[in-house]
């Protein structure tokens, strides 16, 4: 027998496999495909003070191994996920969930933040510095590591639940954003974010997505993920959650290697719905293809030795 | 929603451009006319939405229109093959909501899904009529099929090379009390402006996952923000913001 738990600040999850912000929404939509209490965690679609519909369509468009998408945070605001979304949500998952907020003001952040520490099923907030797709806030945060800590020390002021920064790939050194949300009392960081990207449509001469810019997500980006993390690991000595092109068993693993502690799964979700359950339950067998016994035992293994 | 694979009964051309696909699966998630299928494809990340034509218990029938790279490589595929399908996506037409002599509009690309339709308002009891649009007489597809279901049917054409000149609205006839419409989005604004009676729209948008959990496809309505793929395709006249 395979031990697949790994631990994040103190909460136990099953297996390290999450679904990622923004590719499950609120999980019910994938609940009535299978039960979701397989995965280790999910992370609820990005969550802001106020209510948003986000950007004008087209929001997609495809890339030759991912997408790009451009929703821009539409989400029904706080107020809603918590009076509506999370006890919708407590129907058919019955773990601890990851709450992922987002903000255009360090106090917006903060107030989010202060509202969902009061609800038993989030077990820990992911706070998104990262969105491209937003003008104003998002990436703005995440691309200034002394923003990246100001974010952190308001929301820390705020919760008892453990926070995770969530990064934007879209900066030169990201190493030291995530050292900058360390010292400023993050419990975790995780890591990447879409990467800034356009497509143009040839018809039309124009970029193809509405907002113009979109992020790019999907299998293109698992080796600058994997990059990513690496580095991150060797900067900080808080969990990391690593994400960026995940699709298979081995990509949760080799990301493990490289540092994280838990993986979530993003564009997959959204070509494959049944992609996080398949994961999870390769997870052993593949473990054991290369004679893993215990995950824990693996992260951040390609560092040493 | 099913997710599962579809053996290639045929894939054949039906005029330059416009191709008929009949696969053999299960079909059981496919619960109203409108809704659509998400075929996952070779070679390209994303899977490709298209809606349903016809369907009985153990195959479902696609009408599509090559627009590009995607559809091209459907073109391609062949008798026998498997094709990794998400089925009965969307919530199609409720045929409880039209009335006995509801329209039936469809307009080029657009025409397919409104096949199923005419079929599930003749099933029950009602008495549809048709009204269909394309640009010109070399494009016209599908005729035969509404035809064959005996049904009262009119062409229009833009060019007035067949039919009616000009477009669907200019055939609008005057005796109906419902109307359902799928094609161009200028078609559908324009029928929603001509015909005095309520109505359904199916709309068009591009699509992340298809069934629900991206956003990338929503729209705004008076009821609410919906997305095309899990709360449409296909909405009511009286909600629609423009």
């Amino acid at each position: 027998m395979v031990d697949t738990r790994v631990t994040l600040s103190g909460i136990t999850l099953d297996n390290p496999v999450i679904p990622a912000s923004g590719t499950f929404g609120y999980g019910y939509e994938f609940a009535e495909l299978y039960d979701i209490n397989c995965l280790g965690s999910l992370s609820c679609k990005g969550t802001t003070r106020a209510p948003r519909f986000g950007n004008p369509t087209p929001r997609i468009a495809e890339a030759s191994a991912g997408l790009l998408n451009a929703v821009g945070l539409q989400n029904p605001g706080v107020d809603q996920v918590i009076a509506q979304e999370l006890p919708r949500l407590r129907q058919v998952f019955h773990k601890p969930m990851m709450a992922n907020v987002s903000g255009f003001s360090i106090d917006e952040y903060a107030e989010t933040c202060a509202l969902l520490d009061r609800e038993d099923q989030v077990g820990w907030l992911e706070v998104n510095i990262s969105c491209p797709n937003v003008h104003g806030g998002g990436m703005a945060f995440g691309s200034d590591p002394q923003a990246a800590a100001a974010v952190t020390r308001a929301v820390k002021a705020v919760t008892k639940k453990p926070v995770y920064m969530k990064l934007s790939p879209n900066v030169t050194d990201i190493a030291a954003v995530a050292r900058a949300c360390e010292d400023a009392g993050a419990d975790g960081v995780s890591l990447i974010n879409t990467l800034l990207a356009m497509r143009i449509d040839l018809k039309r001469r124009k970029p193809l997505l509405a907002n113009e810019t979109g992020g790019l997500s999907g299998p293109a980006l698992l080796p600058l993920a994997v990059r990513m993390v690496y580095q991150v690991y060797q900067a900080v000595d808080i969990p990391i959650i690593g994400m960026g092109g995940v699709s298979s068993a081995e990509d949760v693993l080799e990301l493990m290697l490289a540092g994280a502690t838990a993986v979530e799964v993003g564009a997959a979700n959204l070509v494959d719905p049944f992609a996080c359950r398949d994961i999870v339950a390769a997870l052993p067998r593949t473990m054991e293809q290369y004679g893993i016994h215990s995950l824990r035992e693996i992260i951040g293994g390609a560092h040493y030795g | 929603m099913t997710q599962g694979l579809y053996r290639v009964e045929y894939n054949r051309q039906l005029i330059p451009g416009v191709w008929e696909l009949c696969l053999s699966g299960d079909t059981a998630a496919v619960t109203a006319p409108g809704q659509f299928c998400n075929i996952r494809l070779e070679g390209f990340f994303l899977r490709r939405p298209l809606s349903i034509c016809d369907w009985d218990a153990q195959s479902l029938t696609l009408i599509y229109k090559v627009v590009g790279r995607g559809t091209a490589a459907l073109s391609a595929v062949e008798p026998g093959q498997d094709l990794d399908l998400l089925c009965g996506l969307g919530n199609g037409f409720d045929v409880s909501k039209c009335g006995r002599r509801t329209l039936v509009i469809g307009g080029g690309a657009g025409t397919p899904p409104m096949y199923g339709l005419a079929k599930a308002l003749l099933a029950a009891g009602k008495a549809p009529a048709a009204i269909l649009g394309f640009n010109k007489k070399e494009e016209i597809f599908c005729e035969e099929k509404f035809r064959a279901l005996g049904i009262p049917t009119t062409v229009a054409t833009v060019d007035g090379s067949c039919g009616v000149k000009g477009f669907v609205t200019d055939a609008l006839p005057a005796d109906y009390d419902y109307f359902c419409a799928c094609g161009p989005l200028p078609m559908l604004r324009a029928v929603y402006d001509a015909a005095p009676t309520s109505g359904l729209l199916s709309f068009e948008e591009r699509m992340g996952c298809g069934f629900g959990a991206c956003m990338g496809c929503s729209c705004r309505t008076k009821y609410g923000h919906k997305r095309i793929c899990k709360d449409g395709p296909v909405l009511e006249k009286e909600e629609i913001i423009w």
